[in-house]
């Protein structure tokens, strides 16, 4: 297989990806590594490189739509960022001292735990814990567009929250993935806010975080440009395209399916972490 | 509020949105740019991932990947464009602490410096 060959099966792989995940709104970026490792033989290092950039693409891209809809809290979004960024750079910094099975077994659990995540339903429980003062001080209660006209929502438990990003981040700098479903889990299960706006700011967040650890794996040489560049495409244009489909009634069908690949994957993560294949 | 808002949140997050956007537009036509003269010149070659070798010290840093892009090195080229990526979100947090100043909101010109820093700190070098 040459070159030309090789670009243009992970830039199809990466489509895929992409599509898929802006679809089930898993995001692509949590497939690019196995799919690159175990499909096709790349080294851990240079997946995790590439897919990070993919992941800062993606996001940016996602977020450029959402924030003019009105949902994601710039507020939220900025003052975790101190957590996720702080996250990201021990995470990239420590993830060269790790060795790679480590990392692959690592990441096999990640999967794991976000098939099992997307197989439930979002919560939605109501708004009945503690306001939390500090939130209320850092003008992070707010609003958002509902369909009687805004609906107004209070910040709950900004400090666990807070925790919960920092490990969210390092999770991202350790393994060139987003964290949306770490990131979503504090916001809408810690913070307690709405879902809708949880996910949205969560997709904002998530370029930051990365841009975070990008920096060191760029200086570290792990981002190589022949091997970024068509998963950057491949993501970019894949979530694009998902994110144009009319969302019907087989969503949830799809979100399985995605859901039960990321689970084959995880443990095949695992097991090739552990023989000592990756 | 008692003091009259130069910019509302709502404004803020059109411009975010608008930066973001142009970020990502430049930086995939930068990198496809590179990219098909990376293929016009390796296409044919073995692809060699399988073993970690590392990149080339000229691709790892800003001013490296400035002096490949300017030789319109292909490598080069597609890296300056992952680098624009990369600051996408960097421009993003910069324009934020304008954004927050203007409505004199102090704590969250810290915050967004704070963020700004250890952004700024990734990017050139600090962390490796």
């Amino acid at each position: 297989m040459n070159i030309l060959e090789f670009t243009g099966l992970v830039f199809s792989g990466s489509l895929m990806a992409g599509f898929l995940g802006s679809l089930t709104g898993m995001g692509g970026g949590v497939v690019i590594v196995p799919l690159l490792t175990l499909l096709f033989g790349v080294d851990i290092r240079y997946a995790i490189g590439a897919s990070l950039v993919s992941v800062i693409a993606t996001s940016s891209g996602a977020a450029a739509a959402y924030v003019r809809e009105g949902f994601s809290n710039i507020r939220i979004g900025m003052f975790l960022e101190m957590a996720t960024t702080q996250g990201a750079l021990l995470g990239a910094i420590i993830a060269s001292l790790i060795p790679t099975p480590f990392i692959a077994v690592l990441f096999g659990m990640v999967l794991i735990y976000s098939a099992y995540l997307s197989s439930r339903t979002p919560s939605s429980d109501s708004n009945n814990g503690a306001h939390d003062p500090l939130a209320a001080r850092l003008h992070m209660d707010g609003t958002y567009p509902g369909s009687h006209g805004p609906v107004s929502y209070y910040v709950q438990a900004v400090p666990t929250g807070f925790s919960l990003m920092f490990l969210a981040g390092a999770l991202s700098g350790v393994l060139g993935i987003g964290s949306g479903s770490v990131k979503v889990l504090a916001m809408d299960r810690a913070m307690h806010i709405p879902f809708k706006v949880s996910t949205t700011t969560s997709n904002f967040m998530i370029g930051v975080t990365a841009a975070a650890s990008a920096g060191v794996y760029l200086n570290r040489g792990y981002i190589d440009p022949g091997l970024a560049m068509p998963v950057m495409l491949g993501v970019l244009i894949g979530s694009l395209l998902g994110a144009r489909v009319l969302v019907g009634a087989r969503t949830r069908w799809l979100r399985l399916t995605f859901a039960a690949v990321i689970l084959v994957l995880g443990v095949e993560m695992i097991f090739n972490g552990i023989t000592g294949k990756l | 509020m008692s003091y009259p808002q130069p910019w509302n949140d709502q404004q803020m997050d059109r411009i975010i949105g608008m930066i973001l956007r142009v970020g990502v537009l430049i930086s995939a036509l930068v990198v496809l740019t590179g990219g098909f003269f990376y293929l016009r010149h390796y296409g044919f070659n073995v692809p060699e991932y399988g073993i970690f070798q590392g990149e080339p010290a000229d691709l790892r840093n800003i001013s490296g990947i400035l002096q490949d892009t300017l030789a319109f090195r292909a490598r080069g080229i597609i890296q300056f464009g992952l680098l624009l990526l990369i600051a996408t979100p960097v421009v993003r947090v910069s324009f934020s602490i304008i954004g927050f100043a203007l409505q004199r909101d102090k704590a969250y010109v810290m915050v967004t410096l704070i963020v700004l820093a250890l952004l700024l700190f990734s990017i050139t070098g600090g962390g490796r």
